[in-house]
């Protein structure tokens, strides 16, 4: 703050209390002379206003507030570049980047740095309390955290905070958000790409619309009818008839989901493509919704939470993740 | 009593003039002192290195924000206490909002802060969650704003909207080597401004801007 402003602040605030003082002790004199409870001489429709001083303990407050002001203003910083004794700050304020916060941080935290910033000091007092629990947590496998209750009520805290927006509190999906318990994954379920997946997020391939590459909406019920026949479905007969000539057009298909449709992650790599095979849709499975799929195509990308949450608290998530799929 | 002993407080009280000059005096020292000073400090006049101008479609996904009343139930202002850092991320500081007319920090939280919501959730869960919160978060009381994917964008007030934030934002806009303020809008921006969103959906004006939200102290 420049010296104009600084001084401009306390000027006015310092001339403000003072004025209250003056102001106060002007209100309290008797300049009227005129004896306490008796008229002050005028009347309005035969009501007569008196002579009331304010009540003595209203005006002692007034008084203490103002020396409590004083008080107030010499501890903490309300006097333009005056820190206060106490050095007191709520936050990091005038930051221009999140690096610039963290170095403030570390240096407001340093014993003789004069600074007691209220921020800094409460998540530091809480990484203290918290801090050993989640470093405890990182350098345990995932596999041996989701058989730890504890770790896993952890875990499910952190998910329903943040994952179950998504995927729902019960991890079950809905509707384009794949269900974390029915250990049908679309990137692959082990512990490692559990968390890979979590904390750098996925991108999926993308699947095209095929509507015109099939040649219509023909093509597409063809594909549909054999896409569901994958997975053992009952199909009607009318669609029975278009199984066939459905399954030398999936192979179009089968450089994402694979020869057999099992899906990318089936074949060990990462694109996304789901398995067909399994019943589990994750844009739903009725014949509208597959030839929807297929018309249309589909895309899905699930955020990246490295820089949100941190690596240990995904440890701990990726665990709860897993053990939806493992228990024991 | 003798009416000639001064009372001093009959001489306000019986004068208008006098007593509207002292009460401007007195309800204006507040704002001197707390608000005034704002204007010309760093920390609210500086915009945070990564802060980015919104581009067309987010400037009308913003403007849908305000129509709708979006700020009525989230707020976009990260308190600095841990509980709220925990949730939605870093504080929200100054020279994030320099550039925002009128600022959109709210008061009030029936839904969660919005600051930092961008690239949280992806554009699907955006979609699906405004077309029909409940389909994704079953325990939400936010209303259903489909209709926003029935309506076009015309552009038509586009350019004017780039222009007038070019002129809001004067006097807080980055410097060049010379020291001449760069507009967050160039010449071509506007040119292109209607061309950018004509034919999107409010509804993909919306998420756009909802992405763009936060990134600034990335």
């Amino acid at each position: 703050m420049s010296s104009f402003w600084s001084i401009w602040i306390t000027v006015l605030t310092l001339g403000t209390l003072i004025g209250c003082y003056f102001l106060l002790r002007w209100c309290l004199t008797n300049f009227a002379g005129v004896e306490e409870g008796e008229s002050m001489g005028h009347s309005f429709d035969g009501i007569e206003e008196l002579n009331n001083p304010m009540p003595k303990w209203w005006s002692t407050f007034f008084l203490i507030t103002i020396i409590w002001g004083f008080g107030y203003l010499l501890m903490y910083p309300g006097l333009g570049n005056w820190k206060g004794l106490f050095g007191w700050q709520s936050s990091n304020q005038g930051i221009l980047t999140l690096a610039e916060s963290k170095e403030r941080t570390l240096s407001n935290l340093k014993k003789d740095s004069g600074v007691l910033n209220q921020y800094d000091r409460e998540v530091a007092a809480a990484n203290a309390k918290y801090g050993p629990i989640f470093k405890a947590y990182a350098a345990r496998t995932i596999e041996d955290l989701a058989s730890d209750k504890k770790a896993l009520k952890v875990g499910q805290r952190l998910f329903i905070q943040n994952c179950a927006q998504c995927h729902g509190s019960d991890a079950r999906g809905s509707t384009g958000f794949p269900n974390l318990a029915d250990n049908a994954w679309l990137y692959g379920g082990s512990p490692a790409t559990i968390e890979e997946t979590i904390l750098k997020g996925r991108k999926s391939h993308g699947m095209m619309a095929w509507s015109t590459a099939l040649g219509g909406e023909q093509g597409v019920k063809e594909v549909a009818a054999y896409v569901l026949s994958l997975s053992g479905r009952k199909l009607k007969p009318e669609q029975v008839a278009l199984v066939e000539v459905g399954k030398p057009r999936f192979a179009m298909c089968m450089g994402c989901h694979g020869v057999d449709g099992k899906g990318s992650a089936a074949m060990g790599i990462k694109l996304g493509a789901p398995n067909l095979t399994d019943n589990t849709w994750l844009y739903g499975g009725s014949v509208r919704r597959v030839e929807e799929s297929i018309r249309n195509g589909r895309a899905g990308i699930m955020p990246a939470w490295e820089n949100i949450l941190g690596k240990e608290k995904v440890h701990v998530i990726s665990a709860y993740v897993y053990s939806l799929s493992h228990a024991k | 009593m003798s009416n000639k002993t001064i009372n001093r407080h009959e001489k306000v009280e019986t004068n208008v003039g006098l007593f509207f000059t002292l009460a401007i005096l007195a309800i204006s020292i507040g704002g001197l002192v707390e608000i005034t000073p704002l204007f010309f400090q760093n920390a609210t006049t500086i915009p945070v290195t990564n802060l980015k101008p919104y581009t067309a479609l987010q400037m009308e996904g913003r403007d849908i924000y305000i129509r709708e009343g979006c700020h009525v139930c989230h707020s976009q202002m990260i308190r600095p206490f841990r509980a709220e850092t925990e949730r939605y991320g870093h504080y929200s500081v100054a020279g994030e909002g320099v550039w925002e007319h009128p600022f959109l920090w709210g008061s009030k939280r029936t839904g969660p802060d919005l600051a930092r919501v961008g690239g949280r959730y992806s554009d699907a869960w955006h979609f699906a969650h405004l077309t029909d919160p409940r389909s994704v978060v079953p325990e939400s009381n936010m209303p259903s704003f489909k209709w926003l994917s029935e309506t076009e964008l015309t552009g038509e007030l586009t350019a004017k909207k780039l222009t007038t934030f070019n002129f809001l934002t004067s006097s807080h806009q980055r410097k060049d080597a010379q020291g001449k303020r760069i507009p967050l809008y160039s010449a071509e921006d506007i040119a292109g401004a209607k061309a950018a969103v004509k034919g999107k959906t409010e509804m993909q004006a919306l998420i756009a801007y909802l992405q763009s939200l936060g990134h600034a102290l990335k």
